[in-house]
């Protein structure tokens, strides 16, 4: 997959991981994952709640111990290494800082560990805060500081380090919308300043697909794509990435035809000619086309003729401001969304209405062909 | 609902507006009246250390004088009595205060066998009344032929004292959050040094309040001490003994000497209470303006798992 290709001049791998699992009594947490991690990599684990993300990067902290398999950080093997023998820093969810030391205090908190003299902790603590814009803030409380500058004291703790590998779990979880926007830039800023490689966890796609050089789609402790967010936003592998991913109107079909130029027979509709790998004929599958590539068209009028075409019924109609967001539902039980930009408002005023019966029609290059993941789990 | 309707109705009835204008009113009156009966007796014995008694009984009003004051440690077999009442409070507060946090972290932090039935035993002494206490302790010294004395009365305090310190302790530690010793460790702190440095810190405002509220209790204690002191005179078994004979007015001077100590150390438990409630706020707060559309997102996914 896209993970193995490395970056034309990359480093070797930072964090490997090799046939990991891990239970919890009978719980299957984290099931037989492998991963390798790119050092100076963005690399984000992307997933719903109990999904194994922060499990696995417990494990690459040194809070878990794999029950099988090997964790591998720059070449070297840290079984059984707890998590203050090992080169990497966490940020956590919940910040963790500790409210009975200053701001420096607790950026120098690892630096006092690992035995750094203490003129150059202060000068090096006082560096990062800056770095994080928070210099003025030092001799301040945790408790004295808002939600997201408790958050950049959490990451300057963590960096001033210089860890192997940073790990963060879901570090802006907590945060209102718009300063999360504003931190998601900064924190990329960041990891290209120093080089580090990054391993993010957290449950919003967006975040995944604005900051990540790679993104690794776990479910049920398995991961099920990893590649860069392009390919993971277009060519999803399976239909739970699809879903997970956007809005994803999964049309159920059949494997006709394998192979490059191979064929489906859509369940609601006629059979595609389309990409088809990966799987065999008789395979349940789904056909994946994005909300925006859809055209909608009333069934009388010629528009998207010789494409191909399903028949739906307009369930509802919703004003986005620069789009407009419409459900069909096509026989079977399918919802489909289709997004039509707003353009010009007589275009707009043209569109089908609820109840409306409609042709949604697709150029097959932007169909995309995806393993039934959701139904065989 | 239902309920709330009707009291909102019936608060707008003439009378009903009329009766809590009244109770209103009297309120205040009630609370002066509780908190006057509970603070008489201790403002009758401040008052009556400054009394001038010609007998041995310091009942009744005398004339004003600070000579007992001036004199206040004048009685020798007073004074050594107070000394060995701090020195014994003093000894058994520390060690409770040592073997009731280790005891509450161990309750708290580690499943073993026997570690449910320990925290229900662990209030016992709390709930037994001292007497039994007391003559339970003397009956087992004296089948051990044990000397009585003052190491049997610090024993004695030490069993008592540390259930309240455990059970404080142990309330600040539930509420502790656990990523704070990991982020320790995560820095690069050893076990040890994630305790000194990150723990204990965070759990010394319960430490010092459960000990302080040890203190208090032991210094005055008079049952259990009664049973185990042997010939030891601690500074309440003096006033006992002194009481049959007339109370010295020095007596009072040193009660309310105590008295003005123990509201310094209830000031302390309440300062530690709030710098501990000032350090739990560092926790983030959720926005419920970003709450919900994280809440929509996972409900689109979970549709999707089906």
């Amino acid at each position: 997959m896209a993970a193995k290709t490395e970056k034309p001049g990359g480093s070797s791998n930072s964090v490997h991981l090799r046939a990991v699992t891990k239970k919890f009594d009978e719980f299957v947490a984290v099931d037989d994952l492998s991963l390798e991690i790119p050092g100076g990599n963005f690399f984000t684990l992307l997933g719903p709640s109990g999904c194994g993300k922060t499990t696995t990067l417990r494990m690459i902290a040194g809070f878990e111990q794999p029950t099988t398999g090997e964790v591998l950080i720059e070449g070297s093997n840290v079984a059984g290494l707890p998590a203050h023998q090992r080169p990497t820093n966490t940020v956590f969810q919940s910040y963790a800082l500790f409210p009975h030391l200053t701001v420096l205090e607790n950026v120098e908190f690892g630096l006092k560990r690992s035995g750094v003299k203490k003129d150059e902790s202060r000068s090096r603590a006082t560096e990062e805060l800056e770095r994080v814009g928070l210099a003025s803030e030092s001799s301040k409380k945790p408790a004295q500081l808002s939600g997201g500058q408790q958050q950049r004291v959490a990451l300057a703790r963590a960096l001033v380090n210089r860890p192997k590998v940073l790990l963060l779990d879901e570090p802006l979880g907590a945060l209102d919308l718009k300063l999360r926007k504003g931190l998601q830039i900064e924190l990329k800023r960041i990891q290209q300043e120093v080089g580090i490689t990054f391993v993010y966890v957290t449950h919003d796609q967006e975040e995944a697909l604005t900051m990540s050089d790679q993104i690794a789609v776990m479910n049920v402790g398995r991961v099920e794509q990893v590649a860069d967010p392009e390919t993971v936003y277009d060519r999803p592998a399976t239909s739970f990435v699809a879903g997970f991913i956007g809005v994803s109107n999964l049309m159920p079909a059949q494997v006709v035809k394998a192979g490059d130029g191979g064929e489906v027979k859509l369940e609601a509709g006629p059979a595609v000619v389309g990409s088809v790998e990966g799987l065999a004929p008789g395979d349940s599958c789904h056909a994946i086309v994005r909300p925006e590539k859809l055209l909608i068209n009333d069934r009388a009028s010629g528009i998207g003729d010789g494409l191909p075409s399903v028949d739906g019924v307009v369930e509802s109609s919703l004003y986005l401001g620069t789009a407009t967001q419409i459900l069909v539902r096509l026989p079977g039980e399918v919802p489909m969304t289709v997004l039509v930009p707003n353009v010009n408002e007589r275009e707009r005023d043209a569109l089908p209405e609820a109840g409306a019966e409609v042709k949604l029609a697709w150029d097959p290059e932007n169909m995309h062909v995806v393993r039934d993941t959701t139904i065989v789990k | 609902m239902e309920a709330a309707s009707i009291h909102n109705e019936g608060g707008a009835s003439p009378f009903k507006r009329a009766s809590r204008a009244i109770g209103d009113k009297l309120l205040p009156i009630f609370a002066g009246l509780a908190i006057l009966y509970m603070l008489i007796p201790i403002v009758v014995i401040a008052v009556f250390s400054f009394n001038d008694p010609q007998g041995r009984y310091n009942f009744e009003w005398v004339g004003f004088t600070t000579e007992h004051w001036a004199n206040a440690f004048g009685i020798p077999e007073l004074t050594s009595s107070l000394v060995t009442s701090l020195q014994l409070a003093a000894v058994a507060t520390v060690i409770s205060a040592v073997l009731g946090t280790m005891i509450a972290i161990a309750l708290v932090r580690y499943e073993f066998y026997g570690r449910k039935p320990t925290n229900f035993l662990i209030v016992i002494p709390l709930a037994t009344p001292e007497v039994v206490i007391g003559a339970g302790l003397l009956s087992m010294f004296i089948s051990f032929s044990f000397p009585l004395g003052f190491v049997t009365l610090l024993i004695a305090h030490v069993m008592f004292c540390i259930s309240f310190v455990v059970v404080v302790v142990r309330s600040r530690l539930i509420g502790f959050d656990r990523s704070l010793e990991e982020a320790a460790r995560d820095l690069g702190a050893t076990p040890a040094q994630t305790f000194r440095l990150v723990t204990l810190p965070l759990i010394a405002p319960g430490i010092i309040s459960g000990s302080l509220l040890a203190f208090a209790l032991l210094i005055d204690d008079f049952v259990i001490s009664n049973f185990n002191s042997g010939t030891t005179v601690t500074f309440p078994l003096y006033i006992f003994g002194a009481s049959q004979r007339g109370i010295p007015v020095e007596v009072n001077v040193i009660a309310t000497i105590l008295i003005l100590v123990a509201l310094a150390a209830m000031a302390i438990v309440l300062w530690q209470q709030y710098r501990a409630d000032k350090m739990a706020k560092v926790e983030p707060e959720p926005d419920p303006m970003q709450e919900h559309p994280r809440e929509s997102r996972k409900h689109a996914v979970t549709k999707q798992t089906p």
